[in-house]
């Protein structure tokens, strides 16, 4: 079931793994020294149309998380340039220590896919659902954490990842994302957010499908008068610390918005950013400090939270902070 | 079962020398931990002749002096608490000064408490969180397949790291993948930190579960120089993945440390150090022939 009842006037791209999945075929075509590894989930995470193409440089290793990404260690310090793939949940906590010993701790030069990230997983229910992946992968020192908002951008981030000498985590969604992007944007670099839509009233930071949300909360917004800047936080780590410092002096408060727990992923590095050079009233768009259930995505969205109404809420609730602060003064 | 061939290199040191660097290596091993005050002597020690016989008896082709090649063969220590042996054979072999073996686990060392890659010279994989060597030696194995090189992964596993579940998802995966290049040992000293391996969680018949992962396997006596020798000749010419199951001995090579658990992971005293040093001279200390003396 579509998601466009939850983002009007936005066209419904595909999602970000379909993407993922031509991205990585065509990167094949470009450099022999990438090596696929997918443990099982290749028809979902869509490695297979980098298999297809190449089963040489492919490989299922079974239902293996750990030894997959043991095996990508391996594979990098003999000088090739593994992408991984599994489910979020699957490869980053069930390869956690792997992560942290043959790739982080080395800085071997591994990229990672998780795909089937947030609640908008939707039916499978919690098991399948990743909400925890974009913190436990901002823990690991010197990995890069990208979650790309629509197809376009991760094409974009799908390329970049090839380009960074040291280890890339991509958080991927199984749903059709909304558009964000009229093409693949030209200036994408990890680090360097995108920023969508200009205002000077409060500042909404956002990735993945949270993306499209913003879009639809700007113009809900701008109907009445309050212009928010929409910026796409598509790297988490490394954060965006002058654009987030930017928006804080210039629009004096801001929300961030993710599909995922409350702690330790972009509410957290906005909000260390924040703190530290130019403290503003903050408000938090996330699945909060538990876990969703099984559902249809769009219903399960609505019920926790992760939508443009929820952002038009959140951008209320911190004006009226802001203005209460001033009314102290 | 193929015989002794010449697959191994030229710089093959004779048994008689590769059984004196053994307990050379072992000497290095006392003296590191001692000044260190910390460490894992037993499993070190346990693994001294296998460890001996991969760099100076032709099995790892490698040149210390370009630790970065990118043919040459790799050895992964997956039972990271034994690299103090590790960096003795490192040293002698040339990769850096036996001089700098003083600096284990101290600040700024390159020689950290247990293997990381790229800090010192020589060492392949992060290991020590256990269970993960065996993996990384796949990636390399795969890698070296993709390359067409005829590059030897050898990962030398701990027998309680066999409890670890990883270790068989590598090993099933070796059965079904079957590199011809890779060979895993087990250095089976029967002792974990807590006990002994029977009494924690059992591994006997080990042999047999590697057999039925469809890996090739033999038993051999740890400690014995030939028998070594021969079961890595073995291993290096079969045909997919082998494993050598070596019999061993926590501690040994040091009377009083030999099948005492007690000394899994404690340091000797200036006092023992000086009785294990006197007995490792006793019995081949001193082939280095330098007559120098780098322990203070």
């Amino acid at each position: 079931m579509s998601l466009a009842p939850l983002y009007p006037g936005l066209e419904m791209g595909r999602a970000t793994r379909d993407a993922y999945g031509e991205a990585l075929r065509a990167l094949g075509e470009e450099h022999e020294d990438i090596v696929v590894l997918d443990a099982d989930l290749a028809k979902s995470t869509r490695s297979w149309k980098f298999g297809e193409k190449f089963p040489d440089r492919f490989l299922n290793v079974g239902i293996q998380e750990a030894n997959m990404v043991g095996m990508a260690g391996g594979l990098a310090s003999s000088g090739k340039v593994p992408f991984i793939s599994s489910f979020a949940c699957f490869v980053i906590l069930k390869g956690f220590d792997q992560l942290r010993m043959a790739v982080a701790y080395p800085g071997a030069n591994v990229k990672i896919s998780g795909s089937h990230g947030g609640v908008s997983v939707g039916e499978d229910g919690v098991s399948q659902q990743s909400v925890e992946d974009v913190a436990l992968a901002c823990a690991l020192p010197g990995m890069v954490v990208c979650v790309p908002s629509d197809e376009r951008l991760t094409l974009a981030a799908v390329r970049a990842a090839y380009r960074h000498q040291g280890p890339v985590y991509i958080r991927t969604g199984r749903a059709p994302a909304p558009l964000v992007y009229e093409r693949e944007p030209e200036d994408f670099g990890f680090g360097r957010a995108l920023r969508i839509r200009e205002g000077d009233a409060v500042t909404v930071i956002a990735n993945g499908m949270l993306v499209g949300a913003a879009l639809v909360a700007h113009e809900r917004l701008a109907a009445e008068g309050v212009a928010i800047r929409v910026l796409d936080m598509h790297t988490v780590k490394p954060v965006d610390i002058e654009e987030i410092q930017s928006a804080a002096r210039e629009t004096g408060a801001i929300v961030t918005a993710e599909e995922h727990l409350y702690s330790g992923a972009l509410g957290a590095a906005v909000a260390q950013a924040v703190s530290r050079t130019h403290p503003v009233p903050m408000e938090y768009v996330s699945l909060g400090d538990t876990y969703a259930e099984s559902g249809i995505a769009q219903d399960l969205l609505v019920k926790y939270g992760l939508t443009a109404d929820a952002i038009v809420e959140a951008v209320r609730r911190v004006l009226a902070r802001r203005e209460a602060a001033a009314a102290a003064l | 079962m193929s015989t002794a061939t010449a697959t191994t290199s030229a710089s093959a040191e004779s048994l008689e020398r590769l059984r004196a660097r053994a307990n050379t290596l072992r000497r290095h091993v006392i003296d590191m931990l001692a000044i260190a005050e910390s460490g894992h002597p037993g499993g070190s020690l346990s693994a001294a002749e296998v460890v001996t016989a991969l760099y100076f008896g032709g099995f790892l082709r490698h040149d210390p002096r370009r630790p970065d090649w990118p043919d040459r063969d790799r050895f992964i220590l997956s039972k990271g608490h034994g690299v103090p042996i590790q960096y003795a054979a490192l040293a002698e072999a040339g990769y850096f000064p036996v001089a700098e073996l003083r600096t284990l686990r101290q600040v700024d060392s390159r020689l950290q408490g247990h293997p990381v890659a790229g800090t010192a010279p020589g060492i392949e994989a992060s290991t020590g969180s256990l269970g993960q060597g065996l993996s990384i030696g796949l990636g390399m194995a795969m890698a070296a397949a993709l390359d067409g090189a005829d590059r030897r992964i050898f990962v030398l596993l701990g027998d309680g790291e066999c409890q670890e579940g990883q270790v068989w998802e590598a090993a099933l995966s070796g059965g079904h993948q079957r590199p011809d290049n890779l060979v895993a040992i087990i250095d089976y000293n029967k002792f974990q930190l807590d006990g002994a391996v029977e009494d924690i969680l059992g591994l006997s018949p080990l042999a047999e579960k590697w057999r039925a992962m469809t890996w090739a396997v033999r038993e051999i006596d740890g400690h014995d120089m030939s028998e070594v020798v021969d079961g890595l000749t073995w291993a290096v010419d079969h045909d997919g993945p082998a494993c050598l199951v070596a019999h061993t001995v926590k501690g040994h090579g040091v009377s009083f440390m030999a099948g005492d658990n007690h000394w899994h992971g404690v340091a000797p005293s200036a006092e023992e150090r000086a009785r294990a040093v006197d007995e490792l001279k006793s019995n081949g200390y001193g082939f280095r022939g330098t007559g120098e003396e780098v322990w203070p």
